[in-house]
């Protein structure tokens, strides 16, 4: 029977009422005493060198406060990259400087050039266009193979645009080559995983303020890790000591991974408002946004499978060049390296895996996460060169998935790429896809498809992918320059309601709801009783923040030892009250018993006596009841699922439409499966958007062409099928204490391979083998003409 | 955007003189306007709001045709009595609900999009424009890309659409608008609006040429002399002159064309 709250049941999202409303409180909606604005002045050429910028113009037009340009950066550092990556001869990656103003050049459409601080928006938008900067036109490099073949150096550091040569493993270089020379089948695949503009709903937003009288700073900002832009822009950019720099993440509407990174905005704002005495406040508009957000994926890869003659994989080789953009975003070198080269694996045995990953610098906006962040990169090559194998060998594609699946007594499995999964059972969520496909009923849907002129195909897919990043102790051995823990703080209140503050921020995870439903069931308390307080470095004890899928397996488990550590000393209290030994005091449903006695205490009267001591074991307790907890993984978790999907195709348009699409998820133990379906459902929804429709361009000149929602499509409902999703297959996580593996970015690793594969299946007869995404209908048109 | 005063006349007569103002600008539903001027993309001196002046109602007329006001929302003709079904069809393909609760049929014509639907329907059913001047055959009105027969201040203030119940040659016995959308904004890709009237058919193509709207001969004589899907299969339009960007080449509009054309004849039954 369904819980009503605690874990396991599917409370209403709590933090929805102020959403659905318009009660929320976003970055955009504060507004800061005595406040003025800025405006970004930015290129319109991809690459040029400034001569100079006359500001004069600008300076004295109405209302305008400050112009700055580089040049007023005295002292202020460029933004920070999270990550170093060594490069396969053992050197560091090369890393030029990325300036909060360009300096001296130009090196994307989006890059800012100077900024107008003016008592309104409008007025800084008028001053911004008195300035008229002198700019010599460089050649822009936008195609990754250009850039590494002799293309114009977007940075003097790296004359031939190559950030790292990365090997992995390396090892095995030799032993691959080998088994993919004499190998009975060997699959080819080249193919591009398509750049995305990440478009949250909210576009960015900054406020700096500061406080002269205590020297004080203070930054309002959509950040996905309040904790990690202050430890980036106070200690490498504007040199802020962390007790003089307060970091404000607000409600932030969605983030997707392009509100990670250390943005310049971000450190202008904060260092402006102490140059002009005002708080200074900046909102990207949407055509902003799309030039000056990060982008995602960007891969062209080529890879190589072989097989023996009964399909058993027996080495895998890729390589990858992957776009980087015009500077090094916060988490950009970590994307295509280690969480996409620690993922070929798949769910498979491959006993030899080898990839190499050239990260190439272009005129183009930055690179860095996009809901899945490499995973997708990795599971996309794979799944299709699966599939194409299966189609070149004859063999039923599941069959040939099954016939080199992990077994599920097998785990925790070493892969042949670093990373061990502590378990999985991928037979079983095959199955249940399977069994919810109705795949025998397909050759009849098909046959019935085409009476109707159109071309139904069917496309499989089992993804795994590495969540809850990560032990701090391996990442920092691969380069991170970050710890991976979560923090939490669990303050139980006098009359026993409990105030939690997290370091998992909260843009449209859920965790207001969720975490309290943790906190609840292991209280034995009303969900209700719990506030769930996170987005601020004054209230949030440290945190590390919300991407990767961390937030349950890392965020929740650190709630969940605190509300360990809580329950162990309550029960001292409870002891102490009940004169009874420690070790006799059970706690359940919110009562504190004695065994085999009728003596009990409820929890309310515990809290109130940690808070008014009168009978209080003094001498061995402090009053209060409150515990933090650093929690650090032990692992990665390794959620892993089966998706399938159905598609009809108009061969004489190339319109592809999506019939049905089934996933069967495993995500270990889940707390609230309504926010995991619907976590699922977006994540499916995003993954479909990047197979079938969103594609970011650039002509050679590197002006974005798909600059706005008039040439960037992004999917809506009428593009998409309801969705059937499945979480009944659960090898709960055996290193978290929740058991938890994270749902947030399975949908966007998952369905795109899947409905690539469904479409190729499709048109299969017609000799189609592979189509890049987006499968628009041109494309698509084109493939088949092609084919021809 | 920047400045600019705005006002909005109670008669036709005001609207026509404050259009004289220089770098005035007629403001209908602004769908297309107001995000240009969002974009600082123009920068009108005056903004003139026709809202307070044009005819907003679908009506059938003397003759049996049928009469939009210039001033008709997308969202007022699709939902009409008076309008036949074709014309509904294409009115409640544009754009989405906020689009067509705004958008004017005299703003859309005199905007004159290249990608837009009703210059298809205005020239495929073969229309006429009444302004506050006079009146324009659809065949005259429709010059080039965002260029239309309308003069410096002139103003649409109704279309008049020939329908089946209407008397004369011109009577459309039976007409299909197949639109096939880009896929981000939704605009059509390629339409194909056909015709077929007492006097022959017509077929109009949006979307696809670097010149807009215009009709298609061949496929209007062959149609003519044999109105099914049979007789259009064997002809194409060649791509030079076709629109290309990131949503098609010119080789798949003119490819859509045909398809949309046949498709269109079908769906006329």
């Amino acid at each position: 029977m369904p819980k009503d709250q605690g874990i396991g049941a599917s409370s209403l999202r709590r933090e929805d009422v102020r959403f659905l409303t318009g009660k929320g409180q976003y970055t955009d909606d504060i507004n800061r005493p005595g406040q003025a604005y800025a405006y970004f002045l930015r290129s319109d050429v991809a690459h040029g060198t400034i001569n100079g910028v006359d500001t004069t113009a600008a300076s004295a037009a109405p209302g305008v406060l400050r112009v700055f340009t580089a040049a007023d950066l005295e002292g202020v550092g460029g933004i920070p990259c999270g990550w170093l990556i060594t490069d396969k001869n053992g050197d560091p990656m090369k890393e030029p400087k990325h300036p909060i103003l360009a300096e001296g050049k130009v090196n994307h459409v989006g890059d800012p050039i100077a900024v107008v601080v003016a008592e309104s928006l409008n007025q800084a938008r008028d001053a911004a266009e008195l300035i008229d900067p002198d700019i010599s036109e460089l050649a822009a490099v936008i195609d990754m193979r250009a850039a590494i073949s002799g293309g114009p150096a977007v940075h003097t550091e790296a004359p031939d645009n190559i950030c790292y040569d990365w090997d992995f493993v390396a090892e095995n270089k030799d032993a691959v080559a080998e088994a993919i020379a004499g190998a009975h089948h060997v699959t080819t695949l080249e193919l591009v995983n398509n750049r995305m503009v990440t478009n949250p709903m909210e576009p960015r937003a900054a406020i700096g303020e500061y406080d002269a009288a205590r020297g004080e700073h203070t930054l309002y900002t959509t950040s996905q890790n309040p904790h990690l832009t202050r430890l980036l822009m106070g200690a490498f950019v504007l040199s802020i000591p962390e007790h003089k720099l307060r970091v404000v993440a607000p409600d932030v509407g969605g983030g997707f991974g392009c509100k990670i990174a250390h943005y310049a905005e971000e450190a202008f704002v904060t260092w402006a408002a102490k140059e002009v005495g005002r708080p200074v406040k900046w909102t990207a508009d949407r055509s902003e946004a799309f030039i000056s957000d990060t982008h995602g994926r960007d891969h062209v890869t080529k890879v190589e499978l072989a097989l023996d003659e009964n399909g058993k994989f027996l080495a895998y080789r890729s390589t990858t060049l992957a776009n980087m953009g015009a500077y090094l975003s916060t988490f950009s070198t970590c994307v295509p390296t280690w969480l996409h080269g620690i993922l070929l694996a798949g769910n498979y045995t491959t006993p030899l895996i080898f990839t190499n990953v050239k990260a190439v610098f272009t005129n183009t906006v930055p690179v860095d996460a996009s809901r899945g962040a490499g995973r997708p990169e990795a599971t996309f090559q794979l799944e299709r060169t699966i599939d194409k194998a299966a189609r070149e060998m004859g063999i039923d594609p599941i069959e040939l998935r099954r016939r080199n699946f992990i077994a599920a007594d097998a785990f925790p499995y070493q892969t042949p790429v670093a990373v061990a999964y502590d378990t999985g059972n991928y037979q079983a969520t095959m199955d249940k896809a399977v069994a919810m496909a109705d795949l025998d009923g397909f050759a009849a849907r098909k046959a019935e498809s085409a009476a109707r002129g159109k071309l139904r195909g069917l496309g499989i897919v089992h993804y795994i992918e590495a969540c809850g990043i990560a032990p701090s102790a391996l990442v920092g051995s691969l380069g991170a320059r970050a710890g991976l823990y979560e923090a939490a703080t669990v303050r139980v209140n006098p009359t026993g309601s409990v105030s939690v503050f997290t370091g998992s921020h909260s843009h449209g995870q859920g965790h207001e709801t969720t975490f309290a439903q943790v906190v609840a069931e292991m209280l034995g308390c009303d969900e209700a009783n719990v506030d769930i307080v996170h987005g601020d470095t004054a209230r949030i004890p440290f945190g590390m923040g919300t991407y990767g899928s961390r937030s349950l397996a890392v965020g929740g488990s650190a709630i969940h030892r605190a509300v360990e550590k809580i329950i162990a000393k309550a029960k001292k209290i409870a002891a102490h009250l009940m004169e009874a030994s420690d070790a006799d005091v059970s706690f359940a449903n919110g009562q504190f018993t004695v065994a085999g006695t009728d003596k009990s205490v409820d929890w309310g009267t515990v809290a109130l006596t940690a808070y008014v001591p009168h009978n209080f074991p003094h001498d061995t307790l402090e009053p209060g009841l409150e515990e933090t907890s650093f929690y650090d993984p032990a692992n990665f978790t390794y959620p892993a699922g089966a998706y399938i999907c159905e598609v009809e195709v108009d061969a004489e348009t190339g319109k592809v439409e999506i019939q049905s699409f089934i996933a069967a998820d495993d995500f270990g133990n889940i707390v609230n499966p309504m926010i995991v379906e619907g976590q699922v459902h977006g994540g499916i929804a995003h993954g479909l958007g990047q197979a079938l429709l969103e594609h970011c361009i650039y002509d050679s000149d590197g002006q974005l062409v798909s600059a706005s929602y008039m040439d960037y499509a992004m999917p809506r409902a009428d593009d998409l099928p309801n969705f059937t999703v499945d979480h009944s297959c659960n090898t709960p996580c055996t290193h978290n204490p929740l058991g938890a593996k994270g749902c947030g970015e399975a949908g966007a690793i998952g369905s795109p391979p899947t409905l690539v594969n469904a479409v190729v299946d499709a048109l299969s007869d017609h000799g189609v083998t592979h189509i890049d995404m987006p499968l628009t209908p041109s494309r698509v048109w084109a493939a088949i003409q092609a084919a021809k | 955007m920047y400045n600019f005063d705005y006002l909005k006349p109670g008669s036709l007569a005001e609207a026509v003189e404050a259009l004289k103002a220089e770098e005035a600008v007629a403001l209908g539903g602004g769908q297309t306007l107001i995000p240009t001027l969002k974009q600082r993309l123009a920068s009108p001196s005056v903004l003139v709001d026709l809202g307070g002046c044009l005819d907003r109602d679908v009506l059938v007329v003397r003759d049996g045709d049928c009469q939009v006001g210039g001033g008709a929302t997308h969202a007022a003709v699709a939902a009409s009595q008076h309008a036949p079904k074709w014309l509904r069809a294409v009115a409640t393909g544009i754009g989405d609900p906020q689009v067509r609760n705004l958008g004017t049929i005299g703003g859309s014509l005199a905007n004159n999009d290249p990608a837009a639907c009703y210059p298809a329907a205005v020239l495929g059913a073969g229309a006429t424009i009444t302004t506050n001047a006079r009146t324009i055959a659809a065949d005259d009105f429709f010059r080039d890309l965002f260029e239309t027969a309308l003069d410096e201040g002139e103003i649409i203030t109704a279309v008049t659409f020939p329908t089946a119940a209407s008397t004369g040659q011109s009577a459309v016995r039976a007409a299909n608008y197949q639109k096939f959308d880009q896929p981000a904004s939704r605009f059509a890709l390629v339409g194909v609006f056909v015709a077929r009237r007492t006097d022959g058919v017509r077929v109009a193509v949006t979307g696809a040429s670097a010149s807009g709207v215009h009709r298609w001969g061949a496929a209007e004589a062959a149609l003519s002399a044999d109105f099914s899907a049979a007789a259009v299969a064997g002809l194409g339009v060649a791509p030079d002159g076709m629109l290309g960007d990131l949503h098609g080449s010119p080789e798949y509009r003119a490819h859509l064309v045909g398809v949309l054309t046949r498709r269109a004849v079908a769906a006329c039954g």
